[in-house]
């Protein structure tokens, strides 16, 4: 017993003569919260494997995502199989191309598009919610009001406009998706900046004379970002799935290049002449990163809930 | 007590909020609440002066107004003869390092995601941007030393703080810039009350080693009592009384001080059992419709016809300033009819 309170009173005083004690921020809390959570660092693990599979995949195939392997080409269904020893490992698509190669490269331009869009939101969305809330008053009603009125423009038929008009670019698509990304998160941001600004350090902070664009970036963001990081985990799987639409309705990315959509788009088409690989191999990715998304957004939210702390 | 020229003087300070409801035109007439209504005293430096009033009586508000956080009407003269209502933020800015706050609640007035160093800095990244980072940083560790908190906890996070800890940072934010006056709002409320005796000690000490001037809001009667040097009486967001510490609690002369200083419990159960309380009838009323004349007069139990008509001025000795028509103490005859009417159902 005493030697035990001995060791906790030496400690202490190692522990106060310190030079400097450092600190445990609110977000090694929740880093430590998340890492408990099971389910959610499985599926962060699982993520940061599709992450690896899209970034290095290529360097494992033994064709690339375009051309057309003419052995194969008009026979899918009887020797465009998966296999190891022509080298198609997921098997090829009808024109004989590699379905290992393309979901990779799928892979990429789904996962791109999730980042993008959902970046543009953070960024654009946090900013934009953070201003009109703090500034309240006309400001605040002439800014959300400008959100509800893009709201309630049908997005998927402007963006469909949009790849008519100006060709069906990637740069088209990263924009148009950017556009609409941000919407939501503003209004959620706002709302969350008006019950933040009235808290007694933001008044603390406006007595001492501190500038408002400051005070929004200091005072307000931060102690938005955890909302703002769980919306965003949960925004990622919702601009897949929008690319995915747009993709399977053919208006998407151009031919050679693919994505989730486009490929699981072709796979559909094929699946009743039994070449049941050319629908799986791409829908089993995707639908492995849609839930890995869910469950890492679900263990932030709850790592990140002060209602726990 | 120095008679020189007054730190901060303020004339007929007024604040007035427009609660317009949700949803109503832009024509309707407007729907006022008169928070503070024409509040004047002189602060000097160096002095304390301490504001009490029951909830709702527009103490926090006037500190606020003082601090330019809410708009108001009326002058705040600061010692170089400006005028602090209604100055530009921009000019504004200069005076803020010399009025520095201090807030209610401890823990909510430090942002959570920032660690101490950060929070004890910002006034002094707000208004001298040239010094350095050492240079911040020492002064940090000198004020954290100053309130009593340990320099080598200056990168924790308030959350890993007591209240009274909270408290102190809290202070050391304030006294970094080196003010001339802090306004401190109920520093003390959300304390316990051991703890409460060592952030007043602090501040007393800090005043008195610095020559800062505080306003010190409370409303804590004893509490103020131990730490000003002259006392504000505040009721409906009217000053009813404005007198030296001393002189206010022998001999209190507006019936609103005497029934708050009757409520004052005393350590002393014998006399705690014995003293009466004089009781105030009814509720505090609405700040929408003020009452005519004096504000107190609905509760007062001295109040007569004349009351109704006049608002009564601050008069008296220049050290004992009474907003009444007829000031001094409550007769026991008077006393007797209040118990009497409050204990009737009306």
């Amino acid at each position: 017993m005493t030697m035990i309170e001995h060791d906790k009173i030496k400690g202490l005083s190692d522990r106060m003569a310190a030079e400097e004690v450092r600190g445990r921020s609110p977000w090694a809390d929740a880093r430590k919260r998340f890492m408990k959570n099971r389910a959610a660092m499985v599926a962060l693990i699982v993520l940061v494997l599709i992450v690896i599979f899209a970034i290095f995949g290529l360097a494992f195939a033994e064709w690339d995502y375009e051309s057309i392997d003419f052995m194969v080409m008009g026979s899918a269904a009887t020797q465009g199989m998966p296999s190891l020893e022509n080298g198609h490992y997921f098997g090829t698509d009808d024109l004989g191309r590699d379905i290992y190669a393309r979901t990779v490269m799928g892979t990429r331009i789904s996962l791109m598009v999730g980042t993008v869009g959902a970046l543009v939101a953070v960024i654009v969305g946090t900013l934009y919610g953070a201003t009109s809330g703090y500034i309240g008053g006309r400001t605040d009603q002439v800014m959300m009001r400008l959100v509800d009125i893009l709201l309630s423009i049908p997005y998927m038929f402007v963006l469909i406009l949009l790849l008519v008009i100006f060709g069906r670019r990637l740069e088209m698509l990263f924009l148009g998706i950017g556009l609409i990304s941000w919407l939501e998160m503003s209004r959620i941001v706002r709302g969350q900046t008006l019950t933040l600004k009235n808290r007694e350090f933001i008044e603390a902070a406006r007595a001492t004379g501190v500038p408002g664009w400051k005070i929004i970036l200091r005072h307000i963001v931060p102690n938005l970002l955890g909302v703002v990081a769980v919306y965003a985990t949960l925004l990622v799987p919702l601009m897949i799935l929008t690319e995915s639409f747009i993709s399977f309705l053919g208006l998407g990315v151009q031919e050679p290049l693919t994505s989730w959509g486009a490929l699981i788009s072709e796979g559909a088409g094929t699946m009743r002449y039994g070449t049941i690989w050319q629908l799986g191999f791409p829908l089993g990715f995707f639908c492995v990163t849609l839930f890995a998304l869910f469950f890492i957004g679900d263990g932030l939210r709850d790592a990140l809930d002060p209602k726990d702390r | 007590m120095t008679h020189a020229e007054p730190l901060l003087d303020v004339r007929d300070l007024r604040v007035t909020f427009d609660i317009r409801r949700e949803g109503d035109m832009p024509w309707s007439p407007p729907r006022l609440l008169h928070a503070v209504g024409g509040v004047n005293f002189a602060l000097n430096p160096g002095e304390t002066l301490g504001i009490v009033g029951e909830s709702g009586s527009g103490k926090s508000t006037l500190a606020r107004a003082l601090i330019g956080l809410v708009p108001a009407n009326g002058h705040a003269i600061w010692q170089d003869g400006t005028d602090l209502i209604g100055l530009s933020p921009r000019r504004m800015l200069r005076y803020r390092n010399d009025i520095q706050m201090v807030f209610q609640d401890p823990l909510a007035s430090l942002n959570p995601r920032m660690t101490v160093g950060q929070i004890i800095a910002e006034p002094l990244r707000t208004h001298h941007p040239g010094l350095s980072r050492a240079e911040i940083k020492t002064r940090v560790k000198e004020n954290m030393e100053r309130v009593g908190l340990l320099p080598n906890q200056i990168n924790r996070y308030p959350h890993e703080f007591s209240g009274g800890q909270c408290q102190r940072i809290g202070i050391a934010r304030a006294l970094i810039v080196e003010p001339k006056l802090i306004i401190c709002d109920e520093p003390v409320s959300a304390l316990d009350v051991s703890i409460q005796a060592q952030v007043i000690n602090l501040l007393a000490d800090l005043q008195r080693d610095l020559g800062l001037a505080l306003i010190f809001i409370a409303h804590d009667l004893s509490v103020v009592k131990h730490i000003s040097d002259r006392v504000l009486v505040m009721y409906l967001g009217r000053v009813m009384e404005l007198a030296e510490a001393q002189s206010l609690y022998a001999a209190p002369q507006h019936p609103y001080t005497q029934a708050l200083l009757s409520a004052v419990p005393v350590p002393d159960p014998e006399l705690e059992r014995s003293k009466t309380i004089i009781p105030l009838a009814g509720e505090l009323p609405s700040p929408m419709s003020p009452p005519s004349g004096c504000v107190f007069r609905t509760r007062c139990p001295r109040a007569q016809a004349a009351c109704a008509e006049s608002v009564p001025e601050l008069m008296g000795s220049p050290t004992h300033l009474t907003a009444c028509h007829f000031p001094g103490k409550l007769s026991e005859e008077e006393v007797a009819l209040a118990v009497q009417a409050e204990a009737e159902p009306a």
